[in-house]
């Protein structure tokens, strides 16, 4: 209940809170916005199915670098090169996760940072004559939305949080769904998934491509935020921030949200420190898993109203006195059941 | 066929660096299960500590050089291996029973933490070592001038490889090590202090990490605070290919690494030297995940 009131707040908050920035702090806004996006994608596969995925930096260079391409070679506006950025991060992890998929936590996430690497490593040597080196790519066109020309901070700040409310409605949507159980059974027991009857390893090889497809088309907003973009901006660094994100965030759209504005907002409000910004968070990743290793504001339980309707029968058939309002309650009270599965979905046992 | 030699030895001196490097990698793996992401990091701060020793403590004054050399490396293993015991105590002994994946999340906080230490004490620029170490003699070997600091490097990587091998195999705590590694709960039973066991090897494995980390610096002259990642992974990647948990797996698999990488980098492409490590890497975990000389076969579902 209280997380719903602080969402709404925390809404609230983000709607209005530009008209009490100056420029340079929506700019730092829209760079929280940009790394909760990227946060929310890796959360599908980082944070509901548990896949140790350190190269996501990877995908969202893949869908820049189309952008970037298709943009200033062929002149397509930017909104178009979304979808294709999109896509083709999303084919580039289909073809490099279906031979990896299979591997075990600890060896996934050392061949993503491999993948990573490759990319950057690859961009550096402009590949196929196309991504210019560690020059990088400049004259990115801005945005246009019909006759309306995305220029200013602000814009963007409008855009980048709008993409963050449909993609917030969107996961919550497929958490929600037949394929978000799976994926978080997976993520508790693999072995057990199997045993239900899921096919663990497609439902992870989905999980992967739709995270890539979703950070390929943040990819094009951080292009057209920049407008220029360099193979230094998809260093591992930038993985290790999304992946500490998700993994301090504990899994929840709300936890990545506070999580993301923690780890970019944070050292910009405390400048003088922020040399040791990254001290601080590799020591917050050490304390976290010692004292807190389901993360800030892991998921809440999942409710099966099926399940909450016979317990609450049960429940006021026991208090005859006061049925109505006690089975009312009833609804209200954590079932067993799904204590047991937030139990199990807290865990992160490979 | 010079061209072929000369990076054959560059190679075997680069894959015995990392063949030092893996060996930290392989022993923490082999008793813990676990990828310690800060070794890379232990590495580079050997590699820091090392000059630092050098410039303050002028030993060279004190010392003929070899000797100085010899002190200098002692004390550099000496305080990685203290840095690597308390990390162990600090960062993974709380979650031995937590799940692997939390250490390893702890690991990676381990490794940040780390590089931007070294980076506030040391700052961001790269550090070029004092030169006056470097020996300067050149060994003509059939027919082709080594410089003889290559061969040093070469020559004290395999000197301390053969000693942990004797160590390990020779020894009643070496066996004690093994015995750890095939299983900790038996050992516990056989009466093996486990927990002093683990220290131990972490002890050793970050020992030999600092030490690799002063040859670094001595062999290419010059450090700088992000070294550790890309040694460090490909060290990892050296372990993996040997056989990840075996020693002398970690010991092939560091000096083929080497040899690939200089002839690539000799033959292909300069500037894809580090992907075809990494692409290495990938292909033996897709084709052959034990490793070449692995026995104990990686979990795969």
């Amino acid at each position: 209940m209280t997380r719903t009131v602080f969402s709404v707040a925390l809404g609230a908050l983000i709607c209005v809170l530009p008209l009490f920035c100056n420029a340079y702090w929506t700019d730092v806004c829209v760079m929280i916005g940009l790394y909760a996006l990227l946060s929310l994608s890796l959360n599908v596969i980082l944070g509901q199915a548990g896949i140790f995925h350190m190269g996501h930096a990877a995908f969202f260079a893949v869908g820049a670098y189309t952008t970037a391409i298709c943009n200033t070679l062929w002149q397509w506006p930017i909104f178009l090169t979304m979808p294709l950025a999109g896509a083709t991060a999303a084919l580039f992890a289909l073809v490099v996760a279906r031979p990896i998929i299979h591997l075990r936590g600890d060896y996934l996430l050392i061949v993503t940072i491999g993948i990573v690497e490759i990319v950057r490593i690859a961009l550096l040597n402009d590949v196929f004559g196309l991504t210019g080196g560690s020059n990088g790519i400049f004259g990115i066109a801005r945005p246009r939305f019909f006759d309306f020309r995305i220029v200013k901070s602000i814009h963007f700040y409008y855009l980048v949080w709008g993409m963050v409310g449909i993609s917030l409605v969107l996961f919550y949507g497929l958490w929600r769904s037949r394929f978000g159980r799976a994926l978080n059974c997976i993520k508790a027991d693999d072995v057990a998934a199997e045993g239900c009857g899921i096919n663990v390893s497609r439902y992870k090889l989905a999980a992967f491509v739709l995270g890539a497809f979703w950070a390929g088309m943040v990819g094009t907003l951080y292009a057209a935020k920049m407008t220029t973009i360099a193979p230094e901006s998809f260093n591992f660094m930038e993985s290790v921030i999304i992946f500490a994100v998700v993994i301090l965030s504990g899994g929840s759209q709300l936890g990545v949200l506070i999580s993301a504005f923690l780890f970019i907002g944070l050292p910009e409000l405390l400048r003088e420190f922020s040399d040791a910004r990254m001290l601080v968070f590799g020591l917050a990743m050490m304390l976290m898993m010692i004292w807190r290793p389901q993360g800030l504001l892991p998921p809440g339980p999942r409710r099966y109203p099926v399940v909450d309707r016979i317990l609450g029968k049960l429940h006021s058939s026991g208090q005859n006195a006061s049925g109505g309002l006690a089975g009312l309650a009833g609804a209200e009270v954590e079932t067993p059941v799904n204590a047991q599965t937030a139990a199990r979905t807290g865990e992160d046992r490979p | 066929m010079e061209q072929f030699l000369q990076q054959l030895l560059n190679g075997l001196a680069v894959g015995g660096i990392y063949a030092l490097v893996a060996l930290g990698y392989t022993m923490v793996y082999g008793v813990l299960k676990l990828i310690n992401f800060a070794h890379g990091d232990l590495f580079t701060i050997g590699a820091y500590l090392g000059l630092t020793l050098l410039a303050s403590c002028n030993l060279a004054g004190l010392l003929p050089i070899p000797l100085a050399m010899l002190a200098v490396f002692v004390m550099v293993a000496l305080l990685v291996a203290l840095i690597g015991f308390l990390l162990e105590r600090a960062a993974y002994r709380p979650l031995r029973d937590a799940g692997r994946l939390s250490a390893v999340v702890s690991a990676l906080g381990a490794s940040i933490f780390f590089q931007n230490a070294v980076m506030l004490v040391y700052g961001a620029r790269v550090y070029v070592y004092p030169d006056f170490l470097r020996p300067d003699f050149t060994v003509s070997l059939m027919g082709v001038n080594v410089p003889g600091v290559r061969l040093l490097v070469i020559v004290a990587s395999i000197v301390l490889m053969l000693g942990l091998w004797a160590f390990i195999q020779r020894t009643r705590i070496g066996a004690a090590v093994r015995a750890v590694a095939i299983d900790p709960a038996a050992a516990r039973l056989m009466g093996i202090n486990v927990d002093k066991i683990i220290s131990l090897v972490f002890l050793i494995g970050p020992g030999l990490g600092g030490a690799a980390g002063l040859m670094v610096g001595i062999y290419y002259g010059q450090i700088d605070f992000t070294m550790g990642w890309s040694y460090g992974l490909k060290a990892f990647t050296a372990a993996i290919l040997g056989g990840i948990g075996n020693i002398p797996g970690a010991m092939l698999g560091g000096l083929l690494l080497g040899v690939i990488e200089a002839l690539a980098a000799g033959y292909v492409a300069m500037a894809w030297k580090d992907a075809i490590a990494f692409l290495v890497l990938i292909l033996i975990l897709i084709i052959r995940p034990t490793g070449i000389l692995g026995e104990r076969t990686a979990d795969k579902l």
